[in-house]
């Protein structure tokens, strides 16, 4: 981390996006994390991609666990409301939450100990709730706060600095993610910027349980030889199967795109992703096919990344209990009190 | 000699699990009430849902009475399984009903009792054909033998089943022959009435009949309540059942078929505080029904909603204890667990009603000072109260209450300059101000954490804040005593050396010890408590006796423990008398204990005893 405050001057021809807010209105405060660490890249795609879909930061929730990962909502969007809860709990904080208001946007920040864990549970009864969120993972494969130790993502065979090996075998939270029910599974890695931005965007946007697995080096305890989360393993064996660009309407991105297959798809809201599909054979829309493709590279070694799975038309948690459209927590005295006259007729019935 | 008396008896049903018998016993409670006569009604039953025993007592009383008397007058033996303690349960000279279609020997009776043989199974082999039919009707025929030697006006009980079967001639019909079977054959074979008898009388007034559980959901939806969020466990289950269906009943959108409500039924009790806490800190009022192991785990969560100040509200349904201890039998044992939730320094508020009216009020309650205390609050039910219908006021409601949010800054409000720290102590109560989240685009903002923070909510390790917010949180704590519902004081008159502190289910029976104990010459002030932490009147109350019987429904005196730690009552004067054996404590039980302790109090030379 750095000591240095931040300059508060701002150059007059700095960029706006359509809120007249540069990027500094969408920062945090200064991050406390290691230097060079891949959350903080994370943290940064965030703040790109909220600023880039003119997002209010004020009408973003943004909720975590504990963690190193967790840490990083302090680091962003400075405006926000943030909630640090406890370990491998943020899930059912961000849950009711919510509930509370269906209006505002929900971030969950994560990490592979906190979610895979800890929180396993509640990482996958969220899902299959089909809570209305965007549920980033910061995946580095150890326990950081704690100084190192495997954690349930890590791979078998996978050694630590000084040389233990893992024999358990890992928990691959997109298989789980595809299999409990969310509606946008993603994966991608914090070292590509060019990846990453556009899938928070376009899982911002979705409505419905999105989920992104960011694989994320941790630089003081992952990022050696032996490790299959460093930077030098992942970026070796980093199989994408797309790679996409998030349109709004108001700004097509028709930008420089690499070779291969492209496709456009609609999302109920008039948006659209266009992706550069890597893999022509590769189906977003086939569940059933992304979990074999998922296990089979796996066993493979290699990682595949990218927009692995996406339902046009998702439903969220709020349409399956059929709240109104207000939020709850807007709802006035005349809503919710019943009354005297209510009461006595329910008096009435108890004679 | 066998026992006369009228509208004061106890009956007690033997049943089997899953035999139908439940609905025939509440309309034989119900045609009791209907007759003006109240009547306190308790289901024992075991965790199991088809083929153990289970019983249901019916304590007629005019006097109104409601506490559980202990003994039973009347026993309908419908259960061989549990016949030989049946029998041995009934007081001298009582009476035993029971099915005498197949012989028993005479071993298994008692001299002393009158016995009531209604061939019940034979009569309905004669009538029926189909054998759940036979099943169900035998539990209406014998409540028709029953009305007929308790000397019942049945077409009282004619008009509920008219009433419960409303719009299904076929099935009021049906309960009707059943029914006019049995009181037939009683009136012919049998002398009728016995000596116990259900008598017109108008004791029962306006009052209603409903459980505590339901009661408190109902208060829940007039307190606020938007969100619910609860895992299934028993005696706290029919709480989010009730909610659920007042919600279906009340909190509909008419215009677009929409809910002003979500229930959700979570993986387990952390996610059940976890959504609550969530949805408290988004602004919504929420809240979690659970009994003693849900607390145990919520209690990491409980220290962050202390902590970070978030409000939350919860009802504990308790039962025996602890682990899965007496998982369907009543106690007052999470007293402790729950005002010290979690690890670290924290205290939490409890509220203590005696009965369903009061478990509508303080449910209700709950919600508004959990807002504006932003903290967890606790609605300390029991299975007594919770599963259990009870005769209690109607409910109550003033139209021009309003919900009380507590300390929130509007967008207005931080437009205005107000400055704003998420843990500053403006009002010196303690109380800080919140924000909900996405109320302003550059104030007001915060983050929510449980690590250590300054006035301002930015982190910080340093001891300094850290300290002056633990005393923050002290200050508002002695705020919260004069928040929570007084304690209520029934005195004896002047000079009485003796009180009573008792609270929660313990009312009803200590309502009817203390007129025993009043009646024998014996002088004693009584108070309940219904909040915690202590009014300063409880402080008094304990300065102002020579010593306290704290009455508690719990092995370790646990209330007794809140009552030295709090507020430095001394050990000497507490004297405690304790009842934990899951059933619910009666008034003959604490009438006698006091009694026994005065008795010792006033003989100088055992005083140390006492203690």
């Amino acid at each position: 981390m750095t000591y240095l405050p931040k300059p508060k001057f701002r150059h007059p021809s700095i960029e706006k996006n359509a809120l007249g807010l540069t990027h500094r209105d969408y920062e945090g405060s200064i991050s406390t994390l290691c230097a060079g660490c891949g959350h903080d890249s994370i943290s940064s795609a965030i703040m790109h991609a909220c600023f880039e879909l003119d997002l209010p930061p004020h009408r973003i929730a943004k909720l975590s666990g504990i963690g190193c990962s967790s840490k990083t909502p302090t680091y962003f969007l400075g405006n926000a409301h943030g909630f640090n809860s406890v370990h491998g709990r943020m899930p059912s904080v961000l849950t009711g939450a919510n509930l509370a208001n269906k209006d505002l946007i929900y971030l969950g920040v994560s990490g592979d100990g906190d979610s895979a864990s800890i929180g396993f549970g509640q990482f996958a009864h969220s899902i299959r709730r089909g809570v209305n969120m965007v549920y980033i993972v910061a995946n580095n494969g150890v326990y950081g706060l704690t100084k190192g130790q495997f954690s349930a993502t890590s791979d078998k065979g996978a050694k630590l600095k000084k040389g233990a090996v893992n024999t358990d075998d890992a928990i691959d939270l997109v298989t789980m993610a595809i299999h409990l029910g969310a509606t946008f599974v993603a994966r991608s890695f914090s070292g590509d910027k060019k990846q990453l931005v556009p899938l928070i965007k376009a899982a911002i946007d979705h409505k419905g349980p999105a989920f992104i697995d960011c694989i994320s080096p941790c630089v003081a305890f992952n990022n050696h030889d032996g490790s299959t989360k460093s930077f030098d393993y992942v970026r070796a064996h980093n199989e994408a199967v797309n790679s996409l660009d998030f349109i709004t309407e108001r700004a097509p991105i028709m930008a420089d795109y690499d070779p291969g297959q492209t496709q456009q798809v609609k999302l109920h809201d008039g948006t659209s992703i266009l992706l550069r599909k890597m893999n022509a054979d590769y189906d977003i829309h086939d569940r059933v096919a992304a979990i074999n493709y998922l296990m089979k590279h796996d066993v493979a070694g290699e990682i595949p990344t990218g927009l692995v799975y996406l339902e046009d038309e998702p439903g969220d948690m709020h349409d399956r209990l059929n709240t109104v459209d207000r939020p709850l927590n807007e709802l006035t005295d005349a809503d919710l009190v019943p009354g005297s006259a209510a009461l006595a007729k329910i008096n009435a019935g108890l004679r | 000699m066998a026992i006369e008396s009228v509208n004061d008896f106890v009956v007690r049903f033997a049943n089997v699990n899953g035999s139908g018998s439940a609905s025939a016993n509440l309309l034989f409670a119900r045609a009791v009430m209907r007759m003006g006569v109240p009547v306190a009604t308790r289901n024992i039953f075991p965790s199991n849902i088809q083929g153990l025993p289970t019983w249901f007592e019916v304590r007629v009383c005019e006097q109104g009475w409601l506490g559980a008397r202990g003994g039973a007058d009347l026993v309908v033996a419908m259960n061989p399984q549990t016949w030989d303690k049946d029998v041995a349960s009934i007081e001298y000279g009582g009476y035993l009903f029971y099915d005498c279609s197949r012989p028993v020997p005479a071993s298994k009776f008692r001299e002393d009792l009158t016995v009531i043989g209604v061939p019940l199974t034979e009569i309905c082999n004669r009538e029926y054909n189909d054998a759940r039919q036979r099943q169900l009707m035998k539990n209406i025929m014998g409540l028709g033998a029953l009305s007929a030697v308790l000397d019942m006006d049945v077409s009282v009980i004619e008009a509920l089943l008219a009433e419960q079967f409303k719009g299904k001639q076929k099935l009021i019909d049906a309960n009707l022959k059943a029914l006019a079977i049995g009181r037939d054959w009683a009136l012919a074979n049998l002398q009728c009435p016995i000596g116990l008898r259900v008598k017109q009388a108008d004791a029962v007034g306006d009052r209603i009949y409903v459980e505590g559980n339901a009661a408190a959901s109902l208060g829940a939806v007039y307190g606020g309540a938007t969100v619910c969020a609860w895992y299934p466990l028993t005696p706290s289950t029919s709480l989010a059942e009730g909610f659920t269906s007042y919600c279906k009943r009340l909190r509909g959108e008419a215009e677009t078929g929409k809910n002003k409500y979500a229930i959700v039924q979570c993986e387990d009790e952390l996610a059940s505080i976890g959504v609550v806490i969530g949805a408290g800190w988004n602004g919504a009022r929420a809240f979690t029904a659970t009994s003693g192991p849900g607390i145990s785990l919520m209690q990491e969560f409980l220290g962050l909603a202390y902590f970070a100040e978030i409000p939350a509200v919860l009802f504990n349904v308790q039962r025996g204890g602890p682990s899965t201890g007496m998982p369907t039998r009543t106690q007052q044992s999470d007293v402790l667990a729950c005002a010290y939730a979690s690890h670290g320094d924290t205290k939490h508020v409890l509220l203590f009603p005696r009965d369903p009216g009061e478990a509508f009020e303080f449910g209700a309650l709950a919600f508004d000072l959990a807002d504006r205390l932003q903290t967890p609050v606790f609605v300390m039910l029991d299975l007594e109260i919770g599963m259990n219908s009870h005769l209690t006021r109607p409910f109550e409601w003033d139209d021009s209450r309003q919900l009380d949010r507590g300390k929130v800054m509007s967008r207005a409000d931080l437009d205005s300059g107000r400055d704003f720290g998420r843990y500053l102590d403006v009002d010196g109560d303690g109380i800080p101000f919140r924000t909900y989240p996405g109320t302003h685009p550059s104030r007001g903002s915060f983050f929510t954490r449980g690590t250590t923070r300054d006035a301002y909510a930015r982190y910080t390790e340093e001891g300094g804040p850290y300290v002056e917010n633990m005393q923050r949180l002290l200050r508002k704590f002695e705020t919260a005593k004069s928040y929570v519902p007084a304690p209520l004081l029934d005195s004896a008159g002047a000079g009485a050396r003796f009180g009573v502190l008792h609270y929660g289910s313990t009312a009803a029976p200590m309502d009817e010890a203390i007129d025993m104990l009043r009646r024998q010459g014996m002088q004693v002030d009584v108070m309940r408590v219904r909040g915690f932490p202590f009014s300063r009147d409880v402080d008094d109350f304990i300065a102002s006796h020579e010593k306290i019987f704290v009455v508690e429904q719990n092995r370790d005196a646990q209330l007794r423990t809140l009552l030295m730690t709090e507020i430095g009552a001394s050990p000497d004067k507490l004297v405690s008398v304790l009842h934990y054996d899951g059933s619910p404590v009666t008034a003959r039980y604490i009438a006698r204990a006091i009694a026994e302790l005065v008795a010792r109090a006033e003989t100088p030379a055992k005083e140390g005893a006492l203690s």
